[in-house]
């Protein structure tokens, strides 16, 4: 049976491992290769390394630091941040990525989600989608460039339409960040994830929330999401994934040993 | 002569798989020449993407005879495993023809696509690549495509419905899920190609 799926994140700036609060005041968490090494030694079923600054600042970002991970890395990877064009997309997963995740060049440019699947096939395309949740308007709307508190603006996507407009120009996979609840450890956002599910027809990974593990429980339980993402807690070492996984194998759902 | 050889199909995981066959403790060799694939001892045939897009890549490099000729223990990773059978309906593209078998879109009743993530194998065959897997073990697999189970397939999987995992025939193997992304588990099917006697 197809398992649930743990991904810890790792924000990279400069070829270090950051993680913010709310996506704002970065602190250095550790070296990169490293920390991915001891977790897929600890059972992480796959990591996301997010380029932060890339997409913001515009400058060429050195990207070698994906090749040294795919030298040691024996589980699937994907790297997100700063790929905007299929050239882009080929260099990272030529130095052994598994996956590009897009968020703020596909709302710039969405045709490119359709050229990297007709070059790459659907598989290794990742749609990342930051949805905040505006109380004014009652909607989750779709922001961008979130990686630069300056430059954070909303779209005009609705966090809904936005998820059927990427599945519709070929996205493989969705992971749907939910700002309200990044970095603050109160729990996944269950009830947009249950809307969105609904819609995604491709896997779903949910971002944003995770304090505890029941968190985990819940959002597998109640959201049916295929994969769970989440940072500060395996960092800071809140949660260490063997616990997780026996928990959540505890608690009926299908998980890795 | 090269011990091992991955053919360099033009399709993007060919470092995690050079990668992972190093971390074995081999120096395979990545080429898309003839000679030096055609004397190696043993070779892996990488490939992600379409199918249609992949034979015309080895077609473009006149690869296509070359692999159909070789003697020596052959393994196809994911799509490179595809490409092995007769025929993909993915592009309803005619394959190498090394294994008898098609191609054809995975039915996964109502299940999501692409099949993505960790699953396990069943019907085990005691095939020498398949030496020490368990039903227990979960792989990392990531397709749409797969092919259907007949007397070549070694092992079985199942997502909405049961397709090949593993397929094999004379010297020729393949592998649907990622044994370069599946963990240790992964690194015994690679194990067990680099240490298979015909």
């Amino acid at each position: 049976m197809l398992a649930k799926r743990l991904i810890p994140c790792l924000d990279v700036r400069d070829g270090k491992v950051v993680k913010g609060v709310q996506f704002r005041n970065h602190e250095i968490i550790g070296d990169i290769v490293p920390l991915a090494q001891r977790y897929a030694e600890a059972g992480a079923d796959e990591l996301v390394f997010y380029d932060i600054t890339a997409s913001s600042d515009g400058r060429v970002v050195d990207k070698s630091w994906v090749r040294r991970i795919a030298e040691v890395i024996d589980i699937p990877f994907c790297v997100a941040g700063g790929i905007k064009s299929v050239a882009d997309a080929g260099k990272i997963l030529e130095m052994g990525a598994d996956k590009v995740s897009i968020n703020s060049p596909a709302l710039s440019n969405p045709q490119l989600i359709a050229d990297l699947n007709a070059t790459f096939g659907q598989q290794c395309v990742v749609i990342g989608i930051d949805s905040f949740f505006d109380v004014a308007s009652g909607q989750y709307q779709v922001y961008q460039f979130t990686g630069d508190e300056t430059r954070t603006q909303k779209t005009q996507w609705l966090t809904r339409d936005w998820v059927s407009e990427v599945q519709r120009l070929g996205a493989g996979e969705i992971v749907l960040n939910c700002m309200n609840q990044d970095g603050v450890r109160q729990g996944y956002d269950i009830a947009q994830l249950k809307t969105i599910r609904d819609l995604c027809k491709v896997p779903l990974i949910a971002s944003g929330g995770a304090g505890t593990m029941q968190h985990f429980t819940e959002v597998f339980q109640q959201a049916d999401v295929d994969g769970a993402l989440a940072a500060s807690v395996f960092h800071k070492g809140i949660i260490q994934i063997s616990e997780l996984k026996a928990k959540l194998i505890a608690d009926g759902i299908s998980i890795r040993p | 002569m090269a011990e091992l050889v991955i053919v360099d199909t033009g399709c993007a995981n060919i470092s995690s798989v050079y990668f992972a066959v190093k971390r074995l403790g081999t120096e395979p060799v990545i080429s898309r020449e003839a000679d030096v694939i055609k004397a190696a001892s043993r070779v892996i045939v990488p490939g992600v993407g379409s199918a249609k897009a992949a034979m015309a890549n080895l077609a473009e490099r006149e690869l296509i005879a070359t692999l159909q000729s070789l003697t020596q223990p052959v393994l196809g990773i994911c799509l490179g495993m595809q490409m092995l059978t007769a025929h993909s309906m993915e592009g309803d593209v005619a394959c190498l023809g090394l294994i008898p078998g098609e191609v054809a879109p995975l039915n996964a009743a109502g299940l999501r696509l692409p099949h993505m993530g960790w699953n396990t194998l069943h019907s085990i065959s005691s095939h020498p690549i398949m030496q020490g897997f368990t039903e227990q073990d979960y792989l990392y697999f990531v397709h749409s495509f797969a092919v259907v189970p007949s007397q070549y397939s070694l092992a079985q999987c199942h997502y909405g419905s049961d397709f090949a995992a593993v397929i094999g025939k004379d010297n020729v193997a393949g592998a649907q899920f990622h044994p370069e992304r599946s963990g240790k588990v992964g690194a015994r099917l690679l194990q067990n190609f680099l240490e298979w006697q015909l």
